[in-house]
């Protein structure tokens, strides 16, 4: 069980680094007060970062992907149960991924 | 409990959140795995993931490891890969704008992709409050931990090579994520934007910018297409 001086140093690094940006844009938007352009953007940036991070990581995935991903969005909109989404998409990923 | 921050808000959290707990152990125990890998100790590992608490950034770091550890690289790269979650702490600003003291920076520290995402849907349903975010962010930090420590010990008897269909369970959280988020066809433009410029700016950029990139394409393009549909209108 050893700590390592330059191993302890690059966790508060990465963990003061990380803090910044969780509380950072929150802390900038409460005393800053930002236009009412930046504030109508907020509505839509929940869609748009997660599709961000769907889309290119699916452009390079294979048939396991795809077919799980299209799996996991119908189960999503059928049931509205994320588990259930999770769950069943990474389990017809995984039949695919044993057929192949 | 204080105003803005009830009991039964963290209660929900932490009952909602497990969900998406099936997601963060494969995903935990990875990072423990490759941890021990670079030659992390079990209590180097633990500490990562207790306070830096962000694995897209701690495995992207572990991928990088070197002896002496390479403490500006790391840190850049956690700087870096978790500017989205800047983006994300302003959106639920009518949840946060309600705390004080402990109770908002601890709702800060535990707000990762998946409970804000589950906060987004609540707080967009007139529902509970931030300790919300708090009950679920605490439950997957705890999950978290122990996956990540529960890795570390494994990762001797523990074989997933790099296709297993374990690491897709990451993604099909987005993937759930993203298709619950659909509000109608206004949704539409703001997309498709932020689809074609992520995957555009992956293609040249190295690193995870291109997730930011593609949220503010993609909400810009929302705002201008309101404008332009409802031009007297601002904002």
């Amino acid at each position: 069980m050893t700590l390592d001086p330059w191993v302890l140093l690059a966790i508060v690094g990465m963990s003061v680094a990380t803090y910044a940006t969780r509380a950072g844009g929150y802390v900038v938007f409460r005393f800053v007060k930002p236009p009412p352009v930046v504030r109508a953007m907020l509505a839509y940036i929940p869609g748009a970062l997660f599709v961000s991070y769907v889309v290119p990581a699916l452009a390079v995935g294979g048939t396991k992907e795809w077919v799980g991903a299209a799996a996991t969005v119908g189960l999503m909109l059928a049931t509205r149960q994320l588990a259930v989404a999770i769950l069943g998409g990474t389990g017809v990923a995984w039949v695919v991924w044993s057929f192949s | 409990m204080a105003a803005g921050f009830t009991r039964a808000a963290v209660v929900a959290g932490m009952r909602q959140s497990l969900a998406l707990q099936a997601a963060v152990v494969p995903f935990a125990l990875v990072c423990g795995i490759v941890a021990q890998g670079q030659g992390l100790s079990l209590l180097e590992a633990g500490l990562m993931s207790a306070v830096c608490y962000a694995g897209s950034a701690q495995l992207l770091a572990l991928g990088h490891w070197a002896v002496p550890a390479p403490v500006v690289a790391a840190t850049v790269a956690a700087f870096i890969v978790n500017l989205r979650l800047a983006l994300m702490g302003p959106v639920i600003a009518p949840w946060l704008d309600r705390v004080r003291g402990w109770r908002l920076w601890a709702s800060l520290f535990l707000m990762a992709d998946q409970n804000w995402a589950l906060a987004v849907r609540e707080m967009s349903a007139g529902r509970f409050d931030a300790g919300y975010l708090f009950g679920s962010g605490a439950v997957m930090w705890v999950v978290w931990l122990l996956g990540t420590l529960a890795g570390h010990a494994m990762a001797s008897s523990l074989h997933l090579p790099p296709g297993h269909p374990l690491f897709f369970a990451a993604l099909a959280v987005f993937v759930a994520i993203v298709a619950g988020m659909w509000r109608g066809w206004g949704d539409l433009v703001p997309w498709a934007v932020a689809a074609l410029v992520s995957f555009g700016v992956s293609r040249v950029m190295e690193g995870t910018l291109y997730i930011v990139a593609g949220a503010l394409a993609g909400a810009g393009a929302g705002v201008v297409r309101d404008r332009v549909r409802h031009p007297g209108q601002r904002a």
